[in-house]
């Protein structure tokens, strides 16, 4: 879902950027807040934080014979909040566009959109529809997970594609190009992350009260 | 809070593991990366494109491309691998000292 640098027109690179930025703000507002209010919560933040680190590090096969990264934000969103991953999502991707080429400073507006707020956004309220009809913490969280990560790469089509518009078929066309690069490779790698992250979220909560002070389920204590 | 059964457990990490190791087996390819060949189609469909900006860094050679990325992977999974050391470690230390609290005679000093 990076989109590489310069790859996106000025023009776009500044909308994006400023229409990210709002949200990278109140993200910073809000990991504050969480840091002031629940101290004994910093360890699980950190592991959020290592979570998409590591694992949007990692280029997975998929069933199309290419390769693609999950986004990991969805563990840290449905913890803390997606407003939240804006800023963890933007460190990792600050950090990929400088230290790697991968990405971009002119995209990174784009970039943060697409991975560190779309997709938050998308996992936190899968995940609460999910709980509020009933559903297992689990399933909620693997929902939320998976469909999150999809939904970036579904943002990245969606940018290249008002960018790039197809010269016979416009937007349509072009996203549907778009997407036939990324939406499809990503469904396994999107399904897999969502297993991964109910993996994490229990290694992280089944020994600990975390979820409880969080206040994600009601306490018994 | 447990989420998952220690079965589901086995079970999610096994899945989770055919699903990136199934492709590699069954479908033959060429397993570029997919942020490459969106940079590619942008190429593409517009004649003449080149980037308006570049990269103020690049790894100079893949070998330490791969070595960073590595590194990103190895701080990510550190992390994680020290909270779930250290969130067991304290769980397990409740445990034994709420041990004592109950039955404290059997235990020797």
């Amino acid at each position: 879902m990076h989109i590489m640098e310069g790859f996106l027109p000025p023009g776009h690179c500044v909308a994006w950027g400023a229409a990210a930025a709002p949200f990278v703000v109140h993200g910073a507002v809000k990991l504050r807040r969480v840091m002031r209010e629940h101290p004994q919560a910093r360890l699980t933040l950190a592991a959020s934080g290592a979570f998409t680190f590591v694992i949007s590090a990692l280029k997975l096969p998929s069933v199309t014979g290419s390769c693609s990264h999950p986004t990991g934000t969805g563990l840290g969103a449905v913890l803390f909040g997606p407003p939240v991953m804006a800023i963890l999502g933007g460190i990792v991707l600050l950090f990929q566009a400088l230290l790697l080429a991968h990405g971009g400073l002119t995209t990174l507006g784009a970039n943060i959109f697409s991975m560190a707020i779309v997709g938050p956004w998308v996992s936190y309220w899968l995940w609460k529809l999910c709980t509020s009809l009933g559903l297992s913490m689990a399933i909620g969280v693997f929902v939320g997970a998976a469909v999150g990560d999809w939904a970036t790469y579904i943002t990245t089509s969606i940018q290249l594609a008002l960018a790039y518009p197809d010269a016979a078929s416009g937007f349509t066309g072009a996203f549907l190009k778009f997407a036939g690069v990324f939406a499809l490779t990503q469904v396994p790698l999107a399904i897999a992350e969502g297993f991964l992250t109910v993996l994490v979220m229990n290694a992280l909560s089944e020994k600990t009260q975390v979820l409880e002070d969080l206040g994600l389920v009601r306490g018994r204590s | 809070m447990r989420l998952i059964s220690r079965r589901a457990r086995y079970l999610l990490a096994f899945a989770t593991l055919a699903l990136t190791v199934a492709p590699l087996i069954f479908v033959k390819g060429q397993y570029g990366g997919s942020d490459d060949q969106g940079s590619a189609a942008v190429a593409a469909s517009q004649p003449g494109f080149h980037p308006w900006f570049e990269p103020i860094w690049k790894p100079p050679s893949p070998e330490i491309e791969s070595l960073l990325f590595a590194l990103q992977a190895a701080i990510g999974a550190g992390t994680i691998g020290y909270v779930v050391g250290r969130i067991h470690g304290a769980a397990k230390e409740r445990e034994v000292n709420n041990n004592k609290k109950t039955a404290p005679a059997d235990v020797p000093h």
